[in-house]
């Protein structure tokens, strides 16, 4: 076997761009895929200060799934998800997008109520959803502890069996080499530090490999776009935290499905080369640093344990954090802001790596039209004065 | 975890505390535009760098105060 060829150039900044998109991550490449794809926009470069994906695209838990609350965000993620079930072939790369079906479970009668809520608003919205009984998850995943006298009795769950798992490297790097086939100049190592800004529009970027214009700029730069909006004078919503991870030493199969549980704040799926992948909630406090508490992962798995006590005997391999853009209203954030040319997309928080083609797709039509795309419409900045939150505390609530 | 000291019980570990966000966030007084209000109700400071917080010894003497902290090296200093 041949080392693969490389999948993308390593260009230098040219002096312009009609757009620029920065941070290069998930979202900050799929938005430069579909400005070329659906619009023809390929003067682009995606400047990223580090490694391409080397953000919170390289340290997610990867469950992807569509299953929200409300009509505005269930249209969204369930538009996402539908690329997903496409993006392998298009992309022409093996994403492992494994639909192996998610499950959310259900704790106390609250949670009961809510969890029904939420099958029968995914049903309307055409988003397969299913509930099963405490008994009905024991067959669909026989190793969680159903019995009544576990600590958290799974009273039930919801399951959307076309949720599942995918490889987030291989995402990346797909979408790179799609866009810079399409000719958009992926450059890493060059941090934006600063915009040129003249009568309330931004004309260009600052950046450690020197000025570059630019006609539009996009952020996607997840858990640092406050930092960035306040180079342009413009505050936003958003308060970034620490999030929490850890893989397993490598394992047989024994677990072929993804098991939720937002009540005792952990997530888990085995990952295709055998590793359990765990998620944990934020940690409390604002961040910038890329690390947690251990008492969050303890809690963690605590809860874990007494989910799956078959996980009594598995060793910790790594554990590690990303920082996390969290809004408001658990909702992201999509559009223009009040500085011209310059667009927002943030705010996903513990959530966005589902969304990563649907993200870039609606970002992608709102930066090169005039309106923002209508599914990103309601995920407007002005919704905060408005007072039309989208909620989604419920189904978003501390991860995934 | 975070070591911070509480100015009535000395230091103690983050999980004694609950997290209250940004400190120094007066109710605006009188009326308020929409604007704000949402300013009010949904902006808060998002620094990398020392950042002025509250934090509730919710398992211990249950006072609230004010510290300033680091968000990149998570250092605890006494807020000035
Ligand atoms: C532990 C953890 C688990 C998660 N689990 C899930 C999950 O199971 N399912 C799910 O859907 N989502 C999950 N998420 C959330 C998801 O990872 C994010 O919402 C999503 O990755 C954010 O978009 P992105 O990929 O573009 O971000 P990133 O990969 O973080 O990209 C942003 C990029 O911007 C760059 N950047 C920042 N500042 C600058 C600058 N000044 N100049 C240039 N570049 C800059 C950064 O270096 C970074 O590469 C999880 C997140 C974490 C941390
Ligand atoms: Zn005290």
């Amino acid at each position: 076997m041949t080392h693969p060829d490389f999948l993308w150039r390593n260009p230098d900044p040219k002096p312009a761009y009609d757009v620029v998109i920065v941070g290069g991550g998930g979202h900050g490449l799929a938005t430069a895929y579909y400005l070329a794809r659906n619009h023809g926009i390929t003067n682009v470069a995606v400047l990223e200060r580090g490694w391409l994906a080397g953000g919170n695209m390289a340290r997610n838990t990867t469950i992807i799934r569509s299953n929200y609350l409300w009509d505005e965000s269930a249209a969204i993620y369930e538009h996402s998800l539908k690329l997903w079930e496409g993006l392998s072939a298009e992309l022409d790369y093996d994403l492992q997008f494994s639909q192996r079906g998610v499950l959310n479970l259900a704790h106390s009668l609250g949670d009961v109520r809510e969890g029904r809520r939420r099958v029968n608003a995914n049903r309307l919205n055409g988003v397969d959803a299913e509930w099963l009984d405490a008994d009905e998850v024991r067959k669909f995943c026989p190793i969680i502890n159903v019995s009544g006298s576990a600590r958290y009795p799974v009273m039930g769950a919801t399951l959307q069996r076309r949720g599942g798992i995918a490889k987030h490297d291989h995402v990346a790097w797909a979408l790179a080499r799609k866009a810079d086939a399409y000719g958009i100049d992926l450059i890493q190592g060059c941090e934006v530090t600063g915009f040129e800004l003249s009568g309330g529009r931004v004309t260009g970027v600052r950046t450690s490999r020197g000025p570059i214009a630019a006609g539009k700029v996009a952020l996607a730069a997840a858990g640092h776009t406050s930092v960035l909006a306040a180079l342009a004078g413009v505050r936003l919503p958003l308060q970034s935290h620490p999030l929490q991870a850890l893989v397993s030493e490598l394992l047989e199969p024994v677990l072929d499905c993804v098991v939720m549980s937002n009540a005792v704040h952990v997530y888990v799926s085995q990952a295709h080369k055998g590793e359990l992948v765990m998620g944990a909630g934020i940690d409390a406090y604002n961040s910038y640093g890329q690390r947690g508490g251990v008492h969050v992962i303890e809690a963690q798995m605590a809860a874990a344990l007494e989910l799956f006590p078959l996980f009594g005997r598995v060793r910790v391999l790594r554990t590690w954090a990303g920082i996390v853009d969290v809004s408001p209203d658990a909702s992201p954030i999509i559009g223009p802001t009040p500085v011209e040319n310059l667009y927002v997309n943030a705010g996903w928080g513990t959530g966005g790596f589902k969304a990563t083609p649907g993200a870039g797709w609606v970002y992608a039509h709102t930066i090169a039209g005039e309106r923002p795309h209508p599914l990103a419409e309601p995920f407007g900045l002005d919704r905060f004065t408005t007072g039309a939150l989208i909620d989604e505390h419920g189904a978003a609530a501390v991860a995934h | 975890m975070l070591l911070i000291d509480c100015p009535h019980c000395g230091p103690r570990d983050e999980n004694e505390y609950h997290y209250g966000g940004q400190a120094g966030i007066p109710y605006p007084l009188g009326e308020t535009t929409d604007e704000e209000w949402a300013a009010f109700v949904f902006l808060r400071d998002n620094p990398k760098g020392w950042f002025r917080e509250r934090w509730f010894h919710a398992h211990g003497c249950r006072t609230w105060f004010d510290v300033e902290r680091h968000t990149v090296t998570h250092e605890v200093r006494k807020a000035r």
